[in-house]
């Protein structure tokens, strides 16, 4: 019952993890899981204005519902190009 | 074609892969890495891409290209890791029957692609590096 975690560019750094993994029972929101890991990482609310959320691949609201086996990234705004 | 690449980019591949016998014009934008960033001077760039996500917004940027204008062909490259000052980071080529909607394409598809394409940008200085975010 495990839902993939990914972080991007400086939210990587900041953590020191690309991927991980939360439990889906303990979750009900893309938003709960960023909390969880502010928790432990308190700099990560510094960046929780500007955030972007994705749920398998697709932008999502921070409200969205999580799911077993859901791919959640947090990442914050793009700049390719 | 809508790829990621680790390799320098080549525009004329793609262009070859697009052109058509009923297309009148082919517009191209290519992004190049400048030697300087607010102030700063840049020593060079990293790429770092969510790609499988990448690879599907950048197919959604064509689609959106191709819904909004008359145009035949449009292709985007990415590349991701290490690129030195001068050297193409992202290349759009679209093809169509006049210049106006190929022109007018492309810079939505750049433009676009700035906004909704996760791909980060690391700017390498003497004194450290920094993550670009999107809207600075």
């Amino acid at each position: 019952m495990s839902i993939k975690v990914l972080f991007f560019a400086s939210l990587a750094d900041l953590t020191g993890m690309r991927e991980t993994e939360v439990d889906s029972r303990a979750h009900t929101s893309v938003a709960s899981i960023y909390t969880k890991f502010a928790r432990d990482f308190p700099r990560l609310e510094e960046h929780r204005a500007s955030l972007l959320y994705a749920v398998n691949s697709e932008f999502v609201q921070p409200d969205s519902p999580v799911h077993d086996g859901d791919e959640v990234a947090f990442f914050p705004p793009v700049s390719g190009g | 074609m809508f790829v990621l690449v680790r390799e320098p980019i080549d525009i004329q591949a793609l262009t070859r892969s697009l052109v058509g016998s009923e297309d009148g014009a082919v517009a191209v934008f290519e992004g190049v890495v400048r030697n300087n960033s607010r102030g700063k001077r840049v020593l060079y760039l990293e790429y770092h891409a969510y790609e499988t996500m990448a690879l599907k917004k950048l197919e959604e940027v064509g689609t959106m290209a191709r819904e909004r204008f008359d145009i035949h062909g449009i292709g985007i490259l990415h590349r991701l890791g290490r690129l030195e000052h001068s050297e193409c980071s992202v290349a759009i080529v679209v093809t169509a029957a006049h210049r106006g909607p190929a022109f007018e394409a492309c810079r939505f598809a750049i433009d676009t692609l700035k906004k909704i394409v996760p791909i980060w940008k690391k700017e390498f200085y003497e004194d450290g590096a920094v993550w670009i975010q999107g809207g600075n």
